[in-house]
């Protein structure tokens, strides 16, 4: 018998249904295959005794003939997503000890469907990071190196944790949040697949905030069909956030149909970028030619601010995240330090609780924000914002989906960028669609010359995931892309 | 537009962090590059363009004003690093 953790999702939840083993033996096998790989550091929390419970409860639901969509299924949770009663603390010293009383919308999804939660994985401390440096529980570690090479490399960020631990096959797939390219950008680090759904697609109550215009929820699993049946899940109307758009959620694994005849593929000149490493250059060429093979026409399109989306967002998502972590005040949760009197305890307590990046996030944030800067600062990237948005409605009257590369490098190691604007350029190709508010999928398409996964976007009109669901899925059977990293940990 | 030492103090006392004086000016030459980088921004013309509000085409979502949640104290008050029979402690603020 193949080893159980090696099996996708639709495979595992195929041999559940035949009885061919148990949701308890599945988990079992998680559980050891997550203590053997703790040098990658992938999880800040494990939490086994609740994996079990839950797998028992599965395999009594199976039993009873009333199995979820992801019945059995063993997931690993982001630490930023609320989960009742364990550690939920965005990987931030200033939120120690904090245990919510309740999930959050899309834990609960994923819990009402029969999923089972393995523990909480590391990330970027309050998503900011594009290496898994800044967490305040240590780097994260790529299961991935280069050819002959033992030096350990970054498995990208925020959603390293989660994207190193689908890679490892320490979780079956892993919840992860997007606010500049969070999901996209690891998922190309470790040749998963990541989607960032739509703005609206998936609740964020319950998730810790970022930046509240740009951030949105999605999966990081190991090929398409997982990363939908995860999404199909995770996605829901829900009250509780007034973003959530009132668009039933469709049934996106039925998307994958192998038919992309007739589909306009974007390629957006701007994103041939000056000093693009020619490997990533040739698999955008590559990509495009795998699908026009398919039957699909080649479109060029323009995007003419591309390259003002990045500086605009280090705008807009710091002055979000000033607001929005000014909650962290020492009196109702988390870690206080004492002061003289109520300010300097205030200022302590952020001093010790949040790191250097998110310090100088807050920072330029406030920065922005304040009187006399407001207008030259925050409304002109609001403007730009607009710009940018306009140029994806237009080209949007000529192709169906866009496609360009998902980063511009493959992995590096730690320590090898500590210029913060060089490390925001990792999010270069990924950020527009943030801005816009758009649907992004990185598909594992091959590897760089250093043997490491590269990836490519697609990038796809307001909720219509189906069609990045679809493209995607013929891209992967085109990529045939089977690489693993060898088993080091 | 750059920032100097003091105004690096003042955005950290509107921030409410405390900042040390040996912070300083790392902090004030790394904001400095982000904002120099930022600065590419008034190359765009954005006279006539309106700031984008929403990125999804939306009517703001209305609800009966009815209390449909909470009674329970012990879970606001869980995770206080200080409370007393249901209230957040704090510091003295009014003497």
């Amino acid at each position: 018998m193949t080893n159980l953790t090696d099996l996708t999702i639709a495979e595992a939840r195929a041999g559940l249904a035949a009885g061919d083993f148990s949701a308890s033996e599945l988990t079992e096998a998680y559980i050891e295959a997550v203590e053997a790989a703790r040098v990658l550091n992938a999880y800040v929390v494990e939490t086994p005794d609740i994996a079990r419970q839950m797998a028992k409860a599965s395999d009594e639901r199976i039993a009873a003939g009333t199995a979820g969509l992801l019945e059995g299924i063993p997931l690993g949770i982001k630490d930023l997503f609320a989960t009742k009663g364990v550690h939920t603390q965005a990987c931030s010293h200033i939120l120690d000890g904090f245990k919510p009383p309740y999930n959050a919308t899309v834990t609960q999804n994923l819990f009402d469907d029969g999923a089972v939660m393995l523990g909480k994985l590391n990330m970027d401390e309050f998503a900011m990071g594009s290496s898994n440096e800044t967490s305040y529980y240590g780097n994260v570690i790529n299961p991935w190196r280069r050819s002959n090479s033992n030096a350990a490399l970054v498995p990208g960020g925020s959603s390293g944790g989660s994207a190193s631990a689908v890679c490892a096959h320490i979780c079956a797939g892993a919840t992860a949040t997007d606010t500049g390219g969070s999901i996209r950008q690891p998922a190309a680090f470790t040749g998963t697949v990541g989607i960032k759904p739509t703005y609206g697609r998936v609740s964020r109550w319950g998730v810790v905030a970022f930046a509240s215009s740009l951030d949105q929820a999605g999966p990081i699993a190991r090929d398409v069909r997982d990363s939908a049946i995860l999404l199909q899940s995770m996605a829901s109307v829900d009250a509780k956030d007034t973003t959530s758009v009132d668009v039933p959620v469709p049934d996106y694994e039925a998307a994958l149909n192998g038919d992309v005849r007739g589909l306009r593929v974007g390629i957006p000149a701007e994103y041939q970028v000056d000093g693009m490493p020619q490997d990533i250059a040739r698999l955008w060429q590559q990509g495009a030619a795998w699908l026009k093979a398919r039957g699909a026409e080649i479109v060029e399109v323009s995007l003419p601010h591309t390259k003002y989306a990045l500086p605009a967002y280090y705008i807009v998502a710091p002055a979000e995240a000033s607001s929005n972590l000014a909650r962290y005040d020492g009196v109702r949760y988390g870690l206080r330090v004492d002061g003289n009197d109520i300010i300097d305890m205030y200022e302590n307590t952020r001093a010790a609780g949040f790191g250097k990046e998110v310090k100088r996030r807050i920072m330029i944030g406030t920065y922005v924000l304040s009187a006399g800067y407001y207008d030259a600062y925050y409304v002109k990237a609001q403007k730009i914002r607009s710009l940018i948005k306009r140029d994806f409605d237009e080209a949007w009257n000529k192709v169906d989906v866009m496609l360009t590369p998902a980063t511009p490098s493959p992995a590096f190691a730690p320590g090898e960028i500590t210029d913060p604007v060089q490390m925001y350029l990792n999010d270069i190709f990924t950020v527009t669609v943030n801005m816009a508010g758009l649907p992004g999928i990185a598909v594992p398409a091959g590897l760089s010359e250093e043997g490491l996964p590269l990836a490519l976007q697609l990038i796809g009109k307001p909720f219509d995931e189906e069609t990045l669901f679809r493209t995607a899925h013929v891209m992967e059977q085109d990529a045939g892309f089977t690489a693993r990293p060898d088993r080091w940990w | 537009m750059s920032v100097d030492q003091s105004t690096v103090r003042r955005i950290a006392r509107l921030a409410r962090i405390k900042v040390s004086d040996e912070e300083v000016p790392a902090l004030e030459g790394e904001l400095n590059a982000i904002l120099k980088w930022i600065e590419m921004l008034n190359d765009v013309d954005t006279g006539n363009i309106a700031p984008l509000t929403s990125v999804v085409e939306t009517s703001m979502k209305k609800r009966n004003d009815a209390v449909t949640d909470g009674g329970y104290p012990d879970d606001v008050t869980l995770n206080a690093p200080a409370s007393d029979d249901h209230f957040f402690v704090v510091p003295k603020v009014v003497e």
